[in-house]
């Protein structure tokens, strides 16, 4: 039996929008996924250390604060620090279009804006997984 | 908790109106289905929730109950002439950057004729830190205004007469402080207390369930919220302790029912901690407010407005024993549901936010917020948030919808909702009761995963495509979404940290130690805390201070890991 996909979502930030985070967790799960959640109010490093502790495939980041900008490529940053750049991240939220291009820059994989449908994220966990 | 026994006894008029029914249905209505059938084999609300065909008095107990406007058991409205007396207020929420941005928009939005002021604070100052605590990295003025000290207050209401606007604040776990903010700045401009109005939210309760920015445990924080209800009583009685609020409850995934018997628990679950503590219930309960989301489905959004007032009133009347009768009136705030705009064509939210707030105009509501069309990506700009604000001067001076008193009374399909939500939220109740009550509930998780749950199906039904959302996965074009962005500048940000440095500087530092001493000892004891927390506020002590105080004594919590 192949292994089953891993994957972290998290909420960084001071942020307690949870409702996306939630959706997107059980949507991986029902397609088969192992998902990790880790609950609110994560600093980059809480991510990165779970991350590495479960041994995920990728982390889906979530962020509704307008905080995005400084944690997102935070959790990047520390993962490269740590040698565990193969972890793919993503991020969704309530992400002004023009930081989208930033965001990828900073080695975010995605960013998801609201409406994005559930088998388009379940798609590119699946593809992330098999390094796509 | 029980709903009121509706007579059903079949009288010789309700028989006769059967057999018409079954005529129609015999004849009209199969030769109809028969040349073409209906769309769909089941017609569902936004709440998932079915509905019939065609809604008939047959529908409606005999005795309808319903009242009259101004009289219990208010279903029809809390006032008798309702907007033919007195608008709602249109209070437009607001808030991004440090005080001097967000005072900006204050003005800008009452030039433009709004009537009452709502405050959105930042992450940071929501859960109790200044802007230069390491928690607070990131998030200065992104999704409200930071205010770390009284002089951030000042400087918020700079050039507005607290004395005459009504002011609500946003506020929860950190509610008494930015409450004695405002009080203590009032104080130092000579409004005398027994003058102001307006609402802090201070709703901990739903912040457990649904918002999650609490900081310390449940038992705290509810000694906390009825110390406002005690201190407002006697020092700021027009001043409203609590809104009681579905609004979050239902933009984390509720459906409308469950933010209805959510919220509704809650309340009640408020009045048992005030009395509790001794308090009358009618010193207290005419100061409770409440705060409803309105999303899509008109009906049904009218129909939960009318269920609310009407169950409020029978509990607050026959449960909780009040006798002034200002204390059975559910007096209500609603917004626009945030969680219904798109990012997809988002002018198309423009309407969205219109029909819901119909609804909420239609549902008897006393204040409104109304959603920008631009909120799916950012803060409202300003072009976006004064078309927001003229959708409600539409409602009210072109439409026509105010000229009357609860225009859509006696719709058959209304009514018919009506007694429905209101029997879903007695079912409810009676759970709730059977887990101990609402604190153990949030213990188990439980309101937690019905939101959950809901917000799943919701996901589900959209992605099946059962869903329709106009823009996101039918009607669909590409083009990218024209939206003018709002930024928060990092002058605003240095201006603000400067400020609380020279505050921390330039204080007498024995007098704000020793206020904050005496703060510790009265939340260690069981003294009401808002006199304390007004000390260290005039002793210059910042929102992150008193808080860390707090945090000392009563702790954080946790909360039960689920999805």
């Amino acid at each position: 039996m192949p292994k089953k996909i891993r994957v972290l979502i998290a909420k960084p930030g001071l942020d307690g929008h949870d409702r996306g985070a939630k959706v997107i967790a059980r949507a991986l799960r029902d397609a088969g996924m192992e998902v990790i959640y880790t609950g609110l109010r994560q600093t980059p490093e809480d991510i990165v250390e779970a991350a590495i502790q479960e041994d995920v495939d990728a982390i889906g980041l979530s962020c509704l604060s307008g905080a995005h900008m400084t944690l997102f490529p935070q959790v990047v940053q520390l993962l490269k620090r740590r040698r565990s750049g193969d972890i793919v991240v993503a991020g969704g939220g309530i992400i002004p279009k023009d930081d989208v291009p930033k965001l990828k820059k900073a080695g975010i994989r995605e960013i998801f804006g609201p409406g994005t449908s559930l088998a388009e994220i379940v798609e590119f966990f699946r593809k992330a997984a098999k390094g796509g | 908790m029980n709903p009121p026994g509706r007579d059903m006894a079949e009288s010789d008029g309700r028989k006769a109106l059967k057999e018409r029914r079954r005529r129609w249905e015999s004849t009209t209505l199969r030769n109809a289905l028969a040349s073409m059938p209906e769309r769909r084999a089941e017609f569902t609300t936004t709440s998932s929730r079915i509905v019939k065909r065609l809604y008939t008095p047959l529908d409606l107990p005999e005795d309808d109950g319903l009242g009259k406007p101004g009289e219990f058991p208010f279903t029809r409205g809390i006032h008798p002439t309702m907007y033919r007396g007195r608008l709602w207020t249109m209070r437009m929420f607001a808030g991004y950057g440090g005080a001097e941005d967000t005072n900006r928009r204050f003005k800008y939005l009452i030039e433009h004729g709004e009537t009452g002021l709502s405050v959105a604070f930042d992450m940071p100052t929501l859960y109790g830190y200044d802007t230069d605590d390491p928690e607070a990295k990131g998030e200065f003025g992104t999704c409200g205004v930071a205010v770390s000290s009284h002089e951030d207050m000042d400087l918020l209401f700079d050039g507005i007469d607290v004395g005459s606007v009504s002011t609500s604040m946003t506020i929860n776990a950190p509610a008494s402080v930015l409450w004695s903010m405002y009080l203590s700045n009032a104080e130092a401009h000579g409004v005398p207390w027994t003058r102001l109005r307006g609402t802090i939210q201070n709703d901990i309760l739903k912040e457990y369930q649904a918002q999650k920015e609490w900081i310390y445990p449940p038992e705290p924080s509810m000694r906390l919220v009825v110390d406002t209800f005690e201190f407002g009583s006697k020092h700021a009685p027009q001043w409203n302790t609590i809104s009681i609020s579905g609004y979050h409850i239902r933009e984390a995934g509720a459906t409308a029912g469950q933010e209805l018997a959510f919220t509704l628990a809650n309340g009640f679950e408020y009045v048992r901690w005030g009395t509790d503590r001794g308090l009358r219930v009618d010193d207290f309960a005419p100061r409770l407010s409440f705060f409803f989301n309105v999303h899509n489905d008109l009906f049904e959004e009218v129909a939960k407005f009318r269920a609310a007032r009407r169950i409020w009133a029978r509990e607050m009347r026959d449960t909780f024993g009040a006798k002034n009768p200002r204390s059975w009136l559910l007096r209500t705030h609603a917004q626009t549901a945030g969680v219904s705009l798109t990012a997809q064509q988002p002018e198309v939210n423009l309407i969205r936010t219109a029909v819901q707030a119909l609804a909420a105009v239609l549902g008897g509501t006393q204040s409104l917020h109304t959603n920008s069309y631009d909120e799916a990506y950012q803060v409202p700009n300003e072009k976006a948030v004064r078309i927001a604000l003229r959708t409600q001067q539409v409602l009210a001076y072109e439409s026509g919808v105010a000229n009357t008193v609860d225009p859509l009374g006696g719709s058959y399909y209304l009514e018919a909702l009506t007694d429905e939500l209101e029997e879903e939220a007695y079912g409810y109740f009676d759970r709730i009761q059977g887990m101990g009550g609402v604190i153990p509930a949030i213990r188990k998780g439980f309101f937690q995963q019905e939101i959950a749950n809901s917000a799943y199906r919701y996901q589900r039904e959209v992605e099946d495509r059962e869903r329709t959302i106009v823009g996101v996965n039918e009607f669909v074009v590409d083009e990218a979404p024209d939206v003018e962005p709002l930024r928060v500048t990092q002058a605003s940000l240095r201006a603000q940290v400067d400020r609380l440095r020279r505050l921390r500087r330039s204080r007498d530092s024995k007098k704000h130690g020793r206020a904050l001493d005496r703060l510790r000892k009265a939340c260690e004891g069981d003294e009401n805390t808002m006199p304390f927390i007004l000390d260290a506020i005039r002793a210059q002590a910042t929102l992150g201070e008193v808080c860390g105080v707090m945090r000392e004594v009563f702790g954080v919590w946790e909360e039960p890991l689920l999805y």
